[in-house]
């Protein structure tokens, strides 16, 4: 159940992994589609927090090619729909993040991602 | 009985039995209910704007549902497996993590709308965890910090808690504001033993200009405070019937959503006043 619109948000919160933390890296990842209710106003109004390079490489890399790589001026039905596919209908069910910067891994089963840290990583 | 997170640590105690039981005692899924439309109340979100809220400690996911319910998208965090199991059960729509709030959240600045936490925080005062860990006040600092960064600007996050004594309060209160949060205490039905409730309203900047709310009251002829706490949800329902906080889901995903909720919810209880709570939410 991480989709990618929470893997946009997620950075490493390891004690002292402040920089080049984000985003973490997918690894084996398994997805499933699931439908979600579509809401222009939700996305439009999203948009703005979205990191959009680590958005576009997250979609490529489960296979979804259909953003572009800078977001459009204009945000027409067809590019929203695109949107809404990629931040709330991709599912990441198993699988791994791993933090670019510490290499701390996350694992991911049963769609929960694992975020608890070990004693020395703890802020 | 002693308070739950006396007896043992948060994982250890929800564990699958009392997940399960937890989940499906309707007195229980009520009051977490009213106290979740009560937060969402004090958050008081701009009307008819989509937002992405966290749910802090969001367990089996009785607060998340009435997120779903009222349109939002959120995320929720818990330490707690069992919990987090039956929530997937439930088929809530947030994503979940299983995350140790005192240790800390990773979420980029800004990400979040709004948060609510419904019956959690005492537990980091009172409990440690089977995981490595740090002091209460350590674990608190980290926690407000990290939550305090993943707000939007401005924004609030609404905590209803059960502190035993006014030095938790206290301390807790304290923490949060160096952490940078504005607000404070808000107490519903202070004289009241059972509908008594305590919530924490931090506000994260907004200058100075946000008020801490005022808590509800008994009026004095009806003494019966439980009514009363129905009353205020009668109040926010009606409010959300009019039209001011546009319902930002399509009816019929709602409706689909709440047979769901219904269907998961009555499996192994038979008994059937449980969703005498939820019926009164079809008027939408
Ligand atoms: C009474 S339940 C409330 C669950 C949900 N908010 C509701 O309204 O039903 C308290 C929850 O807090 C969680 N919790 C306690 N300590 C926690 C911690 N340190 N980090 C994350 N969750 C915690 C427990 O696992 C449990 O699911
Ligand atoms: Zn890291």
């Amino acid at each position: 159940m991480v989709r990618l619109i929470t893997h946009n948000l997620l950075a490493c919160h390891a004690k002292g992994c402040t920089s080049n933390n984000f985003p973490l890296q997918l690894k084996d990842v398994q997805v499933e589609l699931r439908d979600a209710e579509y809401n222009a106003d939700f996305l439009r109004g999203f948009i703005s927090r979205i990191e959009w390079p680590a958005l576009v490489d997250a979609a490529r890399q489960l296979g979804d090619t259909s953003l572009p790589n800078e977001p459009p001026e204009m945000m027409d039905d067809d590019f929203l729909q695109k949107l809404h596919h990629v931040l709330l209908e991709i599912h990441i069910e198993e699988g791994a993040m791993i933090c670019p910067n510490c290499a701390h891994v996350y694992p991911i089963s049963n769609g929960i991602p694992n975020m608890l840290l070990a004693e020395h990583e703890i802020g | 009985m002693s308070r739950p997170e006396f007896q043992a640590p948060p994982e250890i105690y929800y564990g699958d039995t009392e997940a399960k039981k937890y989940t499906n005692n309707s007195r229980i899924q009520q009051i977490q209910a009213d106290m979740t439309y009560r937060a969402l109340e004090l958050l008081s979100l701009p009307s008819d704007q989509p937002a992405l809220l966290l749910d802090i400690g969001c367990g089996s996911g009785l607060s998340g549902e009435i997120l779903d319910e009222e349109g939002y998208n959120w995320v929720g965090v818990d330490i707690a497996p069992s919990m987090l199991e039956v929530a997937l059960e439930r088929e809530v729509e947030g994503d979940l993590f299983l995350q140790d709030i005192g240790q800390g959240f990773g979420f980029r600045p800004g990400s979040f709308d709004g948060a609510i936490s419904i019956s959690v925080i005492q537990w980091l005062l009172n409990a440690e965890t089977s995981h490595p860990t740090s002091s209460p006040p350590h674990r608190l600092t980290r926690f407000f910090t990290t939550l305090h960064a993943a707000l939007r600007n401005p924004s609030r996050a609404i905590f209803q808690f059960y502190p035993t004594s006014d030095d938790q309060v206290q301390l807790i209160t304290s923490i949060a504001q160096k952490a940078g949060f504005g607000g404070g205490v808000v107490v519903d039905y202070p004289n009241s033993n059972k509908a008594r409730k305590v919530f924490l309203c931090l506000f994260v900047g907004g200058g100075g200009g946000q008020q801490v709310p005022k808590g509800l009251e008994v009026d004095a002829e009806e003494d019966d405070a439980r009514v009363k706490f129905e009353k205020a949800r009668e109040r926010q329902r009606k409010r959300d019937k009019s039209g001011k906080r546009k319902s930002i889901k399509d009816k019929d995903w709602i409706l689909k959503k709440k047979e769901l909720y219904r269907r998961r919810g009555k499996e192994g209880v038979p008994n059937d006043s449980k969703f005498t709570g939820r019926k009164r939410k079809a008027t939408f």
